[in-house]
């Protein structure tokens, strides 16, 4: 096997990869307009992705065009970015999780009381 | 009854040793005793129906901002409730002394009353706890604009108008600051008056930890 054919292997897989991340991602349904923007992202990261997959040089071009020396370095930069920016959104919708659960509780003990309160 | 129009505020959260006594000690003195049960897994809110309290149960724990939240909204429905009392369930204060704060709230027309620790020699609290309530004395002042001797001091009297006004988001420990906020932002008439916290050896291992200070500043900080 030559160079060629082990990193057809790898390609494949990586596209596996992404491709059942796309499903389970674009299955979620929460909010119109919010779910179009992930999708935009969603297809932006597919076929940049699916790029660098083919062609790995693509990384180290971008690297150098942004003036970062190699294309590993540029990739952990972008991950530690996308790695953040995860944890704001995601405790964001914690928050709102948190009081949603507690407004909740609240309406049903409220509810509970009115009715064993009352004759 | 003279208190036949004040709502003790009473939020429980595993205290089923210490809350019937609570509970039935100021019955003897006001109309309602309302008790939020946070969750408890230790039959605390037997033991509170039992002494007589009106009992409301939170499916699961929140914390005791949550639970103050949803004893005011439960008061708020008794049209014969004017005065709002929130009561810690351990056993730390005393009974009078909010008594006496619903007096003076009556006399002198005050919307809202402060107990306060540092009015008077009182209440014994070590060096370090002293040094940290003082710095947060020190940080609620700075961000409510009020000017309090005591700032985590779960006993206050809140007029109906005033407790009206309070709308708590801080589940956890930091809705002492939050309360204070929301209450001087009424721009209603108040006060502070000296009570007595026993530091009872149940209290201290129930209590907060010094630790929990810096939970509450980060808490009021990036909320």
């Amino acid at each position: 096997m030559d160079i060629q054919d082990q990193q057809l292997v790898i390609k494949v897989v990586l596209l596996i990869g992404v491709a059942v991340a796309t499903v389970l991602l674009t299955r979620s349904t929460t909010g119109a307009r919010h779910q179009a923007i992930r999708r935009v992202t969603l297809a932006l990261f597919v076929i940049v992705t699916a790029a660098v997959i083919i062609q790995p040089s693509l990384v180290s071009g971008i690297a150098r065009a942004v003036g970062v020396g190699r294309g590993t370095d540029l990739l952990l930069y972008v991950l530690a970015i996308a790695f953040v920016w995860f944890l704001a959104a995601y405790y964001g919708r914690q928050r709102a999780l948190n009081r949603q659960i507690t407004e909740l509780t609240r309406a049903l003990a409220l509810a509970e009381g009115r009715r064993e309160n009352t004759p | 009854m003279r208190g036949a129009d004040v709502a003790f505020l009473v939020p429980v959260f595993n205290e089923a040793r210490v809350v019937g006594d609570v509970i039935a000690e100021a019955l003897e003195h006001v109309g309602h005793v309302i008790c939020v049960d946070d969750g408890s897994t230790d039959g605390s809110a037997v033991a509170a129906r039992a002494a007589g309290a009106t009992v409301l149960r939170h499916a699961t724990n929140l914390g005791q901002g949550a639970a103050l939240q949803t004893a005011i909204d439960h008061a708020l429905t008794l049209p014969d409730v004017t005065y709002l009392v929130t009561f810690d369930a351990d056993g730390q204060h005393q009974i009078e002394d909010a008594l006496a704060m619903v007096e003076l709230a009556r006399t002198e027309d005050l919307g809202i009353v402060f107990g306060s620790r540092f009015l008077d020699e009182r209440t014994q609290a070590g060096f370090l706890k002293r040094l940290i309530l003082k710095t947060a004395v020190w940080v609620t002042n700075q961000s409510t604009g009020m000017r309090l001797t005591d700032a985590h001091n779960g006993l206050r009297v809140m007029r109906r108008d005033a407790a009206a006004a309070v709308r708590l988001t801080q589940n956890r420990m930091a809705h002492a600051s939050e309360i204070v906020l929301q209450l001087g932002r009424t721009n209603l008439p108040w006060r502070e008056f000296p009570v007595h916290v026993l530091y009872t050896e149940y209290s201290k291992a129930k209590g907060q930890s010094l630790l929990n200070a810096v939970n509450i500043l980060f808490e009021l900080t990036f909320r």
